[in-house]
């Protein structure tokens, strides 16, 4: 990037144009997550579109607006890897609700 | 060029990339984040934190609904509004998306504009961000009255089914709404800052004594991004599920 005249520029600095761009790209994907419930679109089809969108607006608002992307990867790494971690947590949470779910059907349907 | 760095560590070496800069800079008895000023860095591992927060929030959410043997009432029809006689589904939500979308562009732009030392429109952009904020917590305002009074739904129960979609939907959009309304507080702290010039006179802060520059801008981006990535997941798991 070209330093404007005389002016001291530190820091993440950016075309400006590229926030308009993700500006709007943010804008479709939310109108298609809005459309994916605005159409009833169900079951698997759903799921994956609505984890789709979400994952693509998420990784462009820490990308370029927070703008991990221009830092270094120990900070990347530092910030980003344990979230992705959570993951796990979430399968588990998932086994064990289902489980959950799976029992409560025995006992209220022996009638307690 | 673009290797613009923000603090001078006195090496005039160019630093290794890849994963052997990973171990390069976390080794060595140094500063792990070189070219990131402390208050950066430590936005960053708040946010880390507030993540791990919202996650418990989430995924305690996820974990009620699915053990649930009562239906899950449908919040496509619930959040549902009346326009000219007809129900649109989810448009309020719809509506404060694309407000916190905005308000997260002119943010971006507002940091952008105070690197450059472009103090005014820095200010008010910063100040158009925090208005989109208020609006959205007004939104929310409404949308709760709607629920509590016309739709008869309380923490500890709802006319629509499982119990606990009131005390889910309370107690996820409540926190995310606080952090809207500080950070629109924060906003304006911020913004009045730059309008005075603050950053460039080297005045020290209120509350710190501490010199400030246009990095508190970016941090201040920081914190406000990740409410509306917060939102993105709230949007995508409580409303669209």
């Amino acid at each position: 990037m070209a330093q404007s005249e005389g002016q001291k520029v530190e820091g993440q600095q950016h075309p400006i144009g590229i926030y308009f761009k993700i500006w709007g790209l943010l804008f479709v994907l939310s109108t298609f997550s809005y459309l994916v419930d605005y159409f009833h679109i169900h079951s698997y089809l759903r799921w994956s579109l609505i984890l789709i969108f979400m994952v693509l607006k998420a990784g462009l608002i820490v990308a370029v607006f927070m703008h991990m992307m221009w830092e270094r990867l120990a900070l990347m790494y530092a910030i980003l890897l344990p979230p992705l971690l959570v993951l796990l947590f979430v399968a588990i949470m998932v086994f064990e609700s289902d489980y959950t779910f799976f029992t409560r059907g025995i006992f209220f349907a022996a009638g307690s | 060029m673009t290797q613009s760095a923000l603090t001078s560590t006195g090496e005039p070496h160019a630093r290794p990339q890849g994963w052997q800069g990973i171990t390069a800079d976390w080794s060595s008895d140094q500063r792990a984040f070189k070219n990131v000023p402390w208050g950066k860095a430590m936005m960053w591992i708040f946010l880390l934190s507030d993540t791990f927060i919202f996650t418990c929030f989430l995924l305690s959410y996820m974990t009620v609904r699915i053990s649930s043997t009562v239906p899950w009432p449908n919040p496509s029809e619930i959040f549902a509004l009346e326009i000219g006689g007809e129900s649109i589904p989810l448009i309020l939500i719809a509506i404060m998306t694309f407000i916190l979308i905005s308000s997260s562009g002119t943010m971006a732009m507002a940091v952008n504009f105070g690197y450059r030392h472009d103090r005014v429109k820095s200010a008010v952009l910063m100040l158009v961000t925090a208005a989109f904020g208020a609006t959205f917590v007004g939104m929310q305002a409404f949308e709760w009255t709607k629920l509590i009074m016309e739709e008869g739904i309380r923490p500890w129960g709802n006319p629509f089914g499982a119990a606990q979609f009131g005390s889910s939907f309370f107690m996820i959009t409540g926190f995310h709404g606080f952090h809207v309304s500080v950070g629109v507080v924060f906003l304006i702290i911020t913004a009045r800052k730059v309008w005075r010039g603050d950053y460039d006179r080297n005045v020290r802060g209120f509350f710190t004594s501490r010199k400030g520059n246009y990095e508190a801008v970016e941090i201040m981006g920081l914190y406000w991004h990740f409410v509306d990535l917060v939102w993105v997941f709230i949007f995508a798991v409580f409303y669209l599920w």
